[in-house]
């Protein structure tokens, strides 16, 4: 495999701690990345280092650690800019999470635009989080939600999308990969579609982040999110980056400390973006540990890691697929190291189960995607999600587990 | 395979998944409920026809796995034909065993096939999908139509 002997995943695999510890006797095979990944030292060391010797609050001291702990944390903001394709530091937001910042949109200010019969288009593939805020958003203005149709594969029908954007369409709501079949979405084009009706776009970056190089300038979207922990970093911490023409239109979200420029009886003044949103102490911390996950991942050879993950991937499809009685869920074309699997006569949570036992972890469950497995007519799935420091050993537990389970339940 | 993963699998619980006993939606019910695990989707039906505080029949149907399924298997069985109270007793003795620590069993012996549902106790995430069946059963009771497992 030419691939991987390029990518050498053997030498990432010592960075991360925790995948030399042994689970149950076993050594770890850590196939649930989709849920959250593991943290490189450097991630753990800088939060380590922080706390020890550069703790302290931000933008409001003159003390020598608030200045270097307000640098290291606008610093981090460049280097997220930096990392997704962003031009415009300000225009990066931290937030708590993906979840949050979808949250922000909604309720701080598409709520605000919309009246009644106006829509918001989401697909059938969104996590629970690009699904319930626009929900929440639809019932309380009498806006639509409408929602974009996925085939047997798991792909999108980008002609049904096309059809779906009307004058009354106020926002496309769009996972890039979808966490539960893996599926990557062609989201360029479909920006560029929504574009020629001056719609904005929101993509969903959780799973793609992780994966691939990301370019929001490319992609041509209006708002983009991503959770920290999936990308290596800590958790707690997330992005939600916007053009600065949207958000700039956005009221105060949450209000005090730190996002003020003037505070009286009569009234208050608020800074501009980034401030605006980040009201109160931040997740220092959270922003460090994040930093250091994005020059970690900065360091791969990124090509060569989606590559190695591309690799996992086929060869877990083929030797699984192999398997008497096992469905994989999602197999779409354009597909991201992520693989969803049900057994006949074996529930997803048994397979969970039976899997952990031998060391191996797997996501079992509905992925916060209900509405997504009920259109494959499987309440839960079994998911294995890998990351570059996977190795093909990992798939061999994988499918060694699965063979023996069926054994068992025979 | 471990000694807890074949306690938690034994034979009987394989047996009672793949032959479920009363299974199937039962016409003429007195009570009904649905009962639905959130965090994995499980999702159960009991049907009860109950005349002068006896449970003349019960069944079930459901989408879950191996252990909610036996565990929703053995208690058709185990409160069949029994009264009400009996049933609250047989249903409250399971509840102790399964949240006993596993030195200390109380009931174990007396508590027949049902025992064989004590190996959960290892697998502290799994022991919803044990209780979920009784939850449902004690909301079709209660006159409740839908339960959700805490
Ligand atoms: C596609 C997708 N969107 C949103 C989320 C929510 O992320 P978080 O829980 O970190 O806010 C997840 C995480 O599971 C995800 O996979």
């Amino acid at each position: 495999m030419t691939t991987s002997a390029i990518f050498d995943y053997t030498r990432v695999r010592a960075d991360f701690p925790i995948l030399s510890t042994e689970i149950r006797g076993k050594p770890l095979t850590y196939l649930d990345n989709g849920a959250t990944s593991q943290k490189p030292a450097a991630v753990i060391e800088a939060i380590d280092r922080y706390y020890r010797a550069e703790n302290s609050n931000i933008h409001r001291g003159v003390h020598y650690l608030s200045e270097k702990a307000t640098d290291a944390y606008e610093s981090a903001r460049a280097k997220v800019a930096h990392f997704i394709g962003v031009a415009d530091a300000d225009e990066v937001i931290f937030v708590r999470g993906a979840t949050e910042g979808i949250n922000l949109v909604a309720h701080g200010f598409i709520e605000t635009q919309l009246s009644e019969g106006d829509e918001i288009l989401i697909t059938h593939m969104e996590h629970h989080a690009n699904i319930v805020p626009w929900q929440l958003a639809a019932e309380k203005t009498g806006a639509v939600l409408k929602v974009v149709p996925v085939n047997e594969a798991g792909e999108l029908d980008v002609n049904a999308f096309s059809e779906l954007l009307s004058e009354r369409t106020k926002l496309v709501a769009l996972v890039h990969v979808s966490n539960a079949l893996g599926s990557i979405n062609p989201a360029k084009a479909l920006v560029a579609e929504a574009h020629k009706h001056d719609i904005p776009v929101l993509l969903d970056g959780c799973q793609s982040v992780p994966h691939m190089p990301v370019d929001v300038a490319d992609l041509g979207c209006d708002f983009f999110v991503f959770s920290g922990h999936k990308v290596f970093g800590p958790t707690g911490i997330g992005v939600l980056w916007g053009k600065r023409q949207w958000l700039d239109q956005f009221p105060p979200y949450q209000s005090g400390g730190d996002m003020i420029e003037r505070v009286d009886f009569d009234g208050t003044t608020f800074k501009g973006i980034p401030g605006k949103f980040e009201a109160g102490t931040p997740h220092i911390e959270g922003v460090i540990g994040l930093a250091a996950a994005i020059d970690y991942v900065n360091q791969l050879d990124r090509q060569g890691a989606l590559a190695h993950e591309h690799a996992l991937l086929v060869d877990a499809t083929e030797k699984l697929s192999a398997i008497d009685g096992l469905r994989i869920i999602g197999t779409a074309q354009q597909k991201a190291s992520i693989l969803s699997f049900v057994m006949n006569e074996i529930h997803p949570h048994d397979i969970g189960t039976f899997l952990d036992a031998d060391g191996v972890a797997v996501r079992a469950g509905h992925h916060c995607t209900q509405p997504l497995l009920k259109r494959f007519g499987v309440p839960a799935t079994a998911r294995a999600s890998f990351a570059f420091y996977n190795n093909f050993e990992d798939v061999d537990r994988l499918v060694t587990a699965v063979t023996k389970m069926q054994r068992f339940f025979g | 395979m471990s000694d807890d993963l074949h306690e938690l699998y034994q034979s009987i619980i394989l047996d009672h998944n793949k032959r479920p006993r009363h299974y199937g939606a039962l016409t003429e019910a007195t009570h009904q409920a649905e009962g639905y695990n959130p965090l994995c989707g499980d999702k159960i039906t009991v049907f009860l026809r109950i005349v002068n505080d006896r449970i003349e029949a019960i069944q079930f149907e459901a989408a879950c796995c191996a252990i909610c399924k036996s565990s929703a298997s053995m208690m058709t069985e185990a409160l069949f034909g029994q009264s009400v109270v009996e049933g609250e007793s047989i249903r409250s003795g399971l509840s102790r065993i399964l949240n006993s620590n596993t030195d200390s069993s109380p009931g174990l012996e007396t508590a027949g096939e049902l025992a064989s549902l004590a190996g959960v106790r290892k697998f502290p995430a799994r022991i919803k999908c044990a209780t979920l069946p009784w939850h449902t059963y004690q909301a079709a009771l209660r006159g409740e139509a839908k339960t959700v497992s805490e």
